[in-house]
């Protein structure tokens, strides 16, 4: 198990790092940023050609402050994370460029649109700066991803907290178009959820890192099936009765479903027990079923789903304009800059940004962006198959669906594959919260894939008595025949 | 575990897999759907950008036009004299979709059509950028004016046709109170909304948007006795035919001697008895006993069929605007040209009942007598011109059918001169006029509700240039076509004639 994942798609791993000075392939992480850096400065200047008709120098030095802030994140990697996966920063610079060149694009279209000055790229332009202190505070200040497993749940508490206040908050604090799930704090807002999303990711890695022997005990066998014990289910239980507490309170679908879909994950690969996952599909269909017919906000989203269009006077509309878009963009796209973004409404930047993008760049772009996120979490999960401690494996799994479940959300959402749930698309959306929380994320991640690929100097690394989670293994358990 | 995650990394990929196939669906299989779709606003916004053509009328007046904005659109529609055309243009709003010609060229106006493809290349190639073609309508300044004038000077509702008879050009097109398509038009969405919601049917009793030419159908009263004598006369009857000149008949059995107070004695408008009982006579004076009997005794048949010939039960006419069809029987399916019993053949004789006539098909019925008795189409639009004002194509009149012989069409014409000497009004000039006009009872209380006033008539008799229609919703119980529309109609056709 301590052994670096070497087979399949997840391979790659070089077998005669071991002992030897691994490359730190850091050279390899700032020419893919400076190609980023390339990319989305392109695509600005196709955005000033499509919309002003002129070019202005202002576009090198966008590009130039972009690498420089890249740059900054890439030396903190090379300081504290210097083996670091090589490709996860560029894969994020990628989004986060392009999802600003959008953002600006979108805040030009809803200015004509509205007669409104849109200032939502200049905050994201804020947001990424802080959001890469943030980032680069975490891989300064958190050497070891295993100390968090010490504070799992102290994280969980917290977490909890956080998920919860904006529901017991008064909507004049919380309430944003519906969704209760903000916390207004004067001139800006945050999504504390975003931040549970996180803590409380770190929880479950720490909890069933230490506590998973007991979920592999099987309890009765009904129709062949070894179903847990009764006593076990406590934590799935919890899960999702704060899933369903925060679909009702929060009206928020997506968290909900994301937070529930990677409890799921965690579980089983704590576990390797599929039968985890099956009963939480099936409490997962039980509760739509009730919260369908219990709550008319998930029964208009079905709706609206099922027809955008018979109920384009209502709910559908978003979603109708939204294929209107994936529609007139087709497989090429109108190019940056030439598309009507301004029809999806003031979420243009947000939840739908995917379909502005869809309609600009194309289906040939939304490939290439949904094969760029495919390869952030892939190498992530590499990190984490690769990674030596139980808990890192777990969290690293943990975040990196975390991403793909993210994206599955709200790009199955705005093209009608699933009910739209209303999550922003990592990196890309407008967002300071969703923004910090992914870099967070990321962070977490190369500090994961450092420790997978950082050569072990001399001894084995002494266990860590504060921790014995973190050195658990497996147990096999038979079944008591 | 790392079987597990393995496993994980697979449903990641299976998701990814998931949203490419959807996205494929989306983009690929099903774009042209999505692009296609009515509602997909950015079909109208790539129109905005385009220079959209003009609409002109027949002496080169014109009425819509396009001005450069500072906006992303960069153009803005402008109409010249907006209420006066508006139920020719229409309005072309980025907010509301457009009606009129506005609509029903677009392909013209915006460029598009097949017939611009060359033009549209060689801007391609010459980096000009592509501009729609000009639409000339048949309208003419002077009899649209003088018509629009006369209806709104009164405060009258409703509309006007004119058309010239030997090839059914539409001469004038007015419906009031009408609006100013101006306002739809500005650049700004909210001040679009503002000037929509004064006039939406919704909002404005006087329904401004509801093109009163076309789209609204009126009991014709008694203008229909044109028509039942053109069926009279073709059944060999002429202007010394004998009527009868009974007060009243009983819409049973026929019956001419019936009390003129009950309800199922059909009476004429004097209650007396009328005319001299001639059939010259009687549409001189209008009879409603004559006509009614005359419909009686011509049966069903031949009255449809009669009417038919003239346009009515029409479905499908486009001017080239949708025209509601106007109708003998009910306008449920397959019954406009159905009149249901001896009752209502009585009534329909003398245009009451169930029949409804446009004013379009109105002046239609005119223009056929005037030509003749054969029936042209009316067409609104005169030519289509190219960007650069060439022309891409010319009107062509089309000839529906004869509807009438012409010595019975000659025949009918003398006796509308009689009565257009029967009739009062204002405007009479030595402009020789021939005439019908018609008061026609509405609602379920007739006595007591304001009529439909009619008036049909063309000039000069003797070389028709103009026929023409006018209906009036008066607001008077004792209103009649004579006294309220045939000043209108007799003002439209002198600035038609005497310029």
């Amino acid at each position: 198990m301590t052994q670096p994942g070497s087979a399949g798609l997840l391979a790659g791993q070089s077998g005669d790092a071991q002992g030897k000075t691994a490359p730190t392939r850091r050279g390899t992480e700032l020419s893919m940023l400076a190609f980023a850096a390339g990319l989305v400065t392109a695509a600005l200047m196709l955005v000033e050609i499509n919309q002003e008709q002129q070019l202005t120098m202002g576009l090198v030095y966008y590009g130039l402050a972009y690498l420089a802030l890249f740059g900054i994140a890439h030396f903190a990697v090379r300081r504290w994370a210097p083996y670091a996966d090589p490709l996860i920063l560029p894969c994020v610079a990628l989004l986060n460029g392009l999802g600003l060149v959008m953002i600006y694009r979108i805040d030009i279209a809803l200015g004509e649109r509205y007669d409104t000055w849109s200032d939502a790229a200049p905050k994201q332009v804020l947001w990424t700066t802080i959001a890469l202190a943030m980032f680069v505070a975490v891989l300064k200040f958190l050497p070891d991803h295993r100390t968090l497993s010490r504070y799992a749940y102290t994280f969980g508490l917290a977490g909890l907290l956080l998920l919860a206040l904006p529901g017991m908050l008064p909507s004049s604090l919380s309430e944003v178009n519906g969704a209760k799930i903000w916390l207004r704090l004067g001139i800006f807002s945050i999504q504390p959820g975003e931040f549970a999303k996180i803590l409380l990711m770190v929880f479950f890695a720490g909890f069933l890192v230490s506590k998973r022997d007991l979920f592999t005990v099987a309890g009765r066998r009904v129709l062949g099936v070894d179903l847990p014990r009764a006593r076990d289910m406590g934590p799935i239980l919890v899960a999702w009765g704060v899933c369903v507490a925060v679909m009702v309170f929060e009206k928020d679908l997506g968290t909900a479903l994301l937070f529930f879909g990677v409890v799921l994950a965690l579980l089983y690969v704590a576990t390797e027990r599929f039968i985890w996952v099956g009963l939480g599909l099936v409490m997962f269909a039980g509760g739509s079923i009730v919260a369908y017919r219990l709550f008319s906000h998930v029964q208009g989203r079905v709706e609206s789903w099922l027809d955008p269009f018979g109920t384009y006077e209502g709910g559908g509309y978003q979603l109708a304009q939204s294929l209107f878009g994936f529609g007139s963009g087709g497989i090429f796209g109108t190019g940056l800059g030439a598309g009507r973004p301004e029809t999806l409404l003031f979420q243009a930047n947000s939840d739908f940004i995917t379909a502005a993008i869809g309609e600009e760049l194309g289906f040939i772009g939304l490939a290439a962006l949904l094969l760029v996120y495919m390869i952030l979490a892939m190498r992530g999960l590499r990190s984490a198959v690769a990674v030596r401690d139980s808990f890192g494996k777990l969290l690293g799994g943990g975040l990196s669906f975390t991403l793909v479940m993210q994206i599955f959300l709200v790009i199955g959402g705005v093209t009608t594959l699933i009910p739209l749930t209303g999550i922003t698309a990592p990196f890309l959306s407008a967002g300071g919260s969703s923004l910090l929380a992914n870099y967070v994320l990321v962070a977490l991640l190369l500090r994961i894939s450092d420790a997978a690929r950082r050569p072990q100097t001399g001894q084995k690394p002494k266990p860590v008595p504060q921790a014995p989670i973190a050195e658990a293994h497996t147990v096999m358990v038979e079944r008591p025949s | 575990m790392n079987t597990p995650l393995r496993r994980v990394g697979l449903a990641m990929l299976a998701m990814i897999v998931l949203l490419l196939a959807n996205a494929t669906y989306i983009q690929i299989v099903k774009a042209d759907d999505y692009r296609t779709d009515p509602r997909n606003r950015r079909i109208l916004l790539e129109e905005y950008s385009r220079q959209r053509g003009k609409i002109l009328t027949a002496d080169e007046q014109i009425i819509a036009n396009v001005k450069s904005t500072s906006g992303r659109l960069q153009y803005q529609r402008t109409y010249a004299n907006g209420p006066l055309y508006a139920p020719v243009t229409g309005y072309y709003s980025v907010r509301y979709g457009s009606t009129g010609l506005e609509r029903a060229e677009d392909e013209i106006l915006n460029g598009s059509d097949d017939r611009l493809f060359v033009r549209r290349l060689s801007d391609l190639i010459t980096g000009r950028d592509p501009r729609g073609g000009n639409i000339v309508m048949t309208i003419n300044s002077k009899a649209q004016t003088a018509a629009y004038n006369a209806m709104t000077a009164a405060g009258y509702t409703g509309a006007v046709v004119a058309i010239k008879p030997d090839d059914g050009q539409i001469l004038a097109m007015v419906s009031t109170p009408s609006y100013d398509p101006s306002g739809l038009a500005v650049g700004d969405s909210d001040a679009q909304f503002e000037a929509y919601e004064q006039i939406r049917d919704e909002k404005n009793p006087a329904k401004p948007m509801l093109n009163r030419a076309i789209s609204e159908n009126y009991q014709p009263g008694s203008t229909f006795k044109l028509i039942t004598a053109a069926a009279a006369l073709a059944e060999g009857k002429d202007r010394n035919s004998q009527v009868t000149t009974a007060p009243g008949i009983n819409v049973i059995n026929g019956d001419t001697n019936c009390d003129t107070d009950e309800s199922t004695c059909l009476a004429n408008y004097s209650r007396g008895t009328c005319g001299n009982g001639t059939l010259a006579s009687a549409l001189e004076n209008s009879c409603n006993t004559a006509f009614a009997q005359l419909a009686d005794q011509l049966g069903e048949e031949k009255l449809v069929e009669q009417a038919a010939k003239f346009g009515l039960g029409q479905t499908d006419l486009e001017i080239p605007m949708s025209v509601v069809p106007s109708c003998l029987g009910s306008r449920a399916d397959n019954e406009c040209m159905v009149i249901p019993n001896r009752s209502a053949l009585f009534q329909s004789g003398i245009g009451q009942k169930d029949v409804r006539m446009t004013a379009l098909e109105n002046a239609v019925v005119a223009a056929t007598i005037a030509n003749g008795g054969e029936r042209m189409r009316p067409q609104l639009v005169q030519k289509i011109l190219a960007p650069d004002l060439d022309e891409i194509s010319g009107y062509a009149p089309d000839s529906v059918e004869d509807a009438m012989d012409s010595d019975d069409a000659a025949e009918l014409r003398d006796m509308m001169l009689l009565s257009e000497d029967h009739t009062g009004g204002d405007g009479k000039t030595d402009l020789k006029i021939a005439s019908k006009t018609g008061t026609a009872e509405t609602g379920i209380d007739p006595k007591n509700a304001p009529p439909f006033a009619w008036y049909v008539a063309f000039a000069p008799a003797d070389n028709p240039q103009i026929a023409v229609a006018v209906v009036v919703e008066s607001k008077d119980v004792a209103a009649t076509g004579g006294k309220l529309s045939a000043a209108i109609g007799r003002a439209t056709m002198n600035a038609l004639v005497r310029g």
